[in-house]
């Protein structure tokens, strides 16, 4: 194995040597930036993943440096592996880029338009793609396809309407878990994620399929329409659980815990897998040790309000009670006597679900 | 010394003249220009009873808006909060519950909204950001008040009243210029 001679592949005018059996969105990926292709159903740690949203489409030039026919069609770079020689074409090809937007629009037409509602916006790849490939406007003439709100178990909310049927839910159902309850029913048009005859998912690592999950199909029912992400600040925090590595992100605001995640890279995949009691029943600060901020993209909408170094890890030292001899300061007003929003005492973080009107009437002074 | 503009003068030092020392041709030239503004037109008017229009990119305080059917449009997608460069927006969301679809347009709805009047500076960016067409910045000037306490207003202060029920104080809403929010 260790034999194995290097391959070398173009991709985008830059060469990079990679071993034998690598595809080129691994190659890509590996030189990074905007040459790595965008990928909504490839899932590097789900066996069997990819090939079906067609988002990750390249233009092979050169075949190979014994065939250097190119390729007829575009291929999905993540299902093709790389052969020597290999030029490799992504955004410098008209062709790439056409075929892209097409994909996007394609992956729209069905899509609602609930990013105000939907609490995957400011960290869905569907928003960041369309973002770069979309259209401002729709084609699509009908009536767009819609389902009813499933409930996967008590904490996975399932909007069928958002899926854009990536599989990899069901990927990681199965590979994940020792057995798999869900799946894909019906076809075509019809084809939809569902529990077979509404049978509840308990399994101990099923709340993963939330973070795999590239759009807001799969949502955490314990943070719920809690709060907007680019509000809370995410932390990497550990805790040193029975199950799984405990490596998580947490997601703060202030002192209260919104929601626990698995740590994701750079391609927004998860580092380590997660259990549901890290995710869903461990939401106190003082379950956590907190290492630090985690690190946002520059350009995320999450990165917002958010600075470097160590703040919101640490209270910071007050001068005034030591410089003015143990006097408090004077405050004009207290924003808390007046405000009804982010009461100290009552906390949205720990509802089980999300608030409804009852919760609000009952704590209101 | 260069000069700055060309309106600099040097200050004069000569003695007055006989008949600049009288002052007389000094008074009645200022008298003269005193008259002069009988004459021309009054630049204030009479406010409370008389007022001036609008601009109409005027931008004063908010109203929280509502579609025909009196639902309020409002989604709490926090966008108008991560828009606003004072942080003067804040709020909390829930979901809608069946039997409310009358009350809210969309499955999650504001349950609280407040924004800071102390913190707003009136820019409109939250009115740009806003998706549902929810908030609108009116044509009412923020009223003064005597402690910073009044200045935080919710959502009960913002939220414009439902045409459909409410219609007078609808009517007096939206105001003489019967602009349409």
């Amino acid at each position: 194995m260790s034999e194995q001679p290097l391959l070398k592949v173009t991709i985008d005018n830059i060469t990079i040597e990679v071993p034998a059996g690598t595809t080129i969105l691994h190659a890509a990926r590996k030189i990074g930036g905007e040459v790595a292709p965008p990928a909504m159903c490839y899932y590097s740690k789900l066996e069997g993943s990819g090939g079906k949203c067609r988002t990750c489409l390249v233009e092979v030039s050169k075949g190979s440096e014994k065939d250097p026919r190119p390729m007829p069609k575009l291929v999905a770079s993540c299902r093709t592996t790389v052969m020597d020689g290999m030029e490799v074409k992504n955004i410098t090809s008209e062709k790439v880029i056409d075929a892209r937007n097409g994909v996007v629009e394609f992956l729209l037409l069905n899509h609602p338009l609930d990013c105000p509602v939907c609490d995957q916006a400011g960290e869905c790849h569907l928003q960041d793609l369309s973002y770069n490939h979309g259209k401002a406007g729709t084609r699509y003439e009908f009536q767009r396809r819609t389902f009813k709100k499933h409930n996967l178990g008590e904490h996975i909310q399932l909007h069928m309407t958002r899926c854009i049927l990536c599989y990899r839910c069901v990927f990681t159902a199965d590979q994940l878990t020792k057995k798999r309850e869900h799946g894909v029913l019906d076809r075509g048009d019809h084809a939809e994620i569902a529990t077979f005859i509404e049978k509840n998912l308990d399994n101990e690592f099923i709340g993963n399929v939330i973070d795999v999950c590239p759009v807001g199909a799969l949502t955490d029912k314990t943070f719920r329409f809690k709060n907007r992400v680019w509000f809370l600040k995410p932390m990497d925090a550990h805790r040193n659980c029975p199950t799984c590595s405990g490596k998580v992100t947490l997601w703060n605001r202030g002192e209260e815990v919104f929601r626990v995640t698995a740590r994701k890279d750079q391609w927004g995949e998860v580092e380590d897998w997660i259990c549901n009691t890290c995710r869903f029943e461990t939401k106190n600060a003082s379950d956590w040790v907190i290492e630090g901020p985690r690190m946002i993209d520059r350009h995320s909408v999450i990165s917002q309000g958010h600075y470097a170094g160590n703040i919101g890890t640490h209270v910071p030292t007050e001068t005034f009670e030591a410089v003015n001899h143990g006097r408090q300061p004077q405050l004009l007003m207290d924003i808390h006597d007046v405000s009804k929003v982010n009461k100290p005492g009552s906390s949205l973080a720990k509802l089980k679900g999300p608030a409804h009107s009852k919760d609000f009437n009952n704590n209101q002074d | 010394m260069q000069a700055l503009t060309n309106r600099r003068k040097e200050v004069s030092r000569k003695p007055m003249t006989f008949i600049e020392s009288l002052y007389i041709p000094a008074i009645l030239k200022g008298m003269g220009i005193t008259f002069r503004h009988i004459f021309t037109k009054n630049p204030t008017i009479r406010y409370p009873e008389q007022k001036r229009p609008f601009s109409p990119v005027f931008r004063g305080l908010h109203v929280l808006n509502r579609d025909e059917a009196g639902r309020e449009r409002c989604t709490a997608c926090g966008l108008c909060a991560v828009a606003c460069p004072a942080e003067a927006i804040t709020m909390e969301a829930a979901e809608r519950v069946p039997g409310e679809e009358s009350k809210y347009r969309e499955e999650k709805y504001a349950a609280k909204y407040e924004i800071n009047m102390l913190r707003c500076i009136f820019c409109g960016l939250c009115e740009d950001a806003c998706p549902k067409d929810a908030i609108y910045l009116s044509e009412t000037v923020t009223p003064a008040n005597y402690t910073r306490k009044g200045f935080i207003y919710g959502k009960e202060d913002l939220l414009i009243p439902n045409r459909n029920v409410e219609l007078e104080e609808y009517a007096e809403a939206i105001g003489e210029s019967r602009r349409k929010y």
